[in-house]
């Protein structure tokens, strides 16, 4: 349900950059999202259609998603492991004290611009 | 064919608001005015408790409210109308949750020089407010009993982000099967430092000791 925020959010962003590059149309958004961010791609691609229509510099622009995959972590035996497989529970140890290294990224990586416009 | 330039970005969506929250935060801080940010799922009791808790704070601190809602102004009416406490309504338009520029919005109209706190009911949901920084001091969530205890489980960034987590309607205990010793451990799983007080708005339990945090909060907020 946070997709259309965060979309207006991606829109600010991309309009700011393609202004300080003196871009006029963006063809293509390219985000880094990470598996355990919260972020469902598919309402994602929906809120942003609908939203970056209504703006001049991004009409048909395309968002691409490329998924991060989420991994822990283990603080007491070092094993690094699938966060989604194995929530926060170190699968080698049974330890608790694991923390997040990736998969947690909402990123704008880069646009892609028509070198013609 | 057309070739295409790339231009790198690579920024995080949330940074701005971070930015922005960081700097509504700082001129709270000046101003000495501590900004709570209140969440939890719809129907946990969150304006029942403010109720309870701001008759508790009258004389101790001067508090004004910010009622957040996707719709209609119920809450701030119902708050304005059993404590006296000056509240406004903040309508989201739609969407799931304040950012701090939302925040900075609403607070431009309640009278910051007569506040020591303000308290911010965000939008009634356990998901999207975890994600966004509002400026506030700290965060508090409600949990309440028929909820279950295995909430920390399900919503994890909620309870991570969380300073102090209220376990409200007690008073049902018998009737579920919540075991506040899971809850605990659950909560503490997400956040070691998190801050749980078990309370009860209906009968009034627990809601000293919440309004006592606040008290405490807010002297340290201005002695720092």
């Amino acid at each position: 349900m946070h997709e259309l925020g965060i979309v207006f959010y991606i829109i600010r962003d991309v309009k700011e950059a393609a202004q300080a590059n003196g871009v006029g149309h963006v063809d293509a958004v390219v985000m880094d999202i990470g598996e355990v961010s919260t972020i469902i791609p598919d309402y994602l691609q929906d809120c942003w259609r609908w939203a970056a229509d209504k703006e001049d510099m991004l009409r048909g622009c395309e968002l691409k998603i490329n998924t991060i995959n989420a991994v822990t972590r283990c603080g007491d035996c070092g094993a690094e492991y699938g966060t989604v497989e194995h929530g926060k529970t170190c699968p080698v140890c049974q330890s608790a004290n694991t923390w997040l290294i990736r998969g947690n990224e909402v990123e704008i990586k880069e646009i892609q611009v028509n070198d013609n416009n | 064919m057309d070739k295409v330039k790339v231009i790198e970005i690579k920024k995080s969506v949330f940074a701005d608001n971070d930015e922005d929250a960081a700097r509504l935060r700082s001129e709270l801080k000046r101003r000495g005015v501590y900004l709570l940010n209140l969440m939890s799922s719809p129907g946990s009791g969150k304006t029942t408790t403010l109720i309870q808790t701001l008759k508790r704070l009258e004389g101790r601190l001067r508090v004004s409210v910010m009622e957040a809602d996707i719709d209609s102004d119920v809450d701030a009416i119902k708050i304005q109308e059993a404590t006296g406490v000056p509240s406004i309504q903040l309508h989201t338009g739609g969407m799931c949750h304040l950012d701090a520029e939302m925040t900075r919005q609403g607070l431009d109209n309640v009278a910051l020089s007569d506040s020591d706190l303000v308290i911010l009911e965000n939008v009634g949901n356990l998901v999207c407010p975890a994600e966004f920084d509002t400026g506030a001091v700290r965060n508090a969530m409600i949990l309440s009993v028929p909820e279950g205890h295995d909430k920390p489980l399900k919503y994890p960034l909620m309870f991570s982000v969380c300073d102090l987590v209220l376990v409200n309607k007690t008073d049902v205990m018998p009737y579920f099967d919540f075991d506040m010793d899971k809850c605990r451990e659950y909560v503490h799983m997400r956040n070691p430092k998190a801050v749980i007080i078990p309370i009860c708005a209906k009968t009034g339990e627990g809601i000293d000791a919440f309004a006592d945090w606040l008290v405490q909060e807010v002297k340290n907020w201005k002695q720092q």
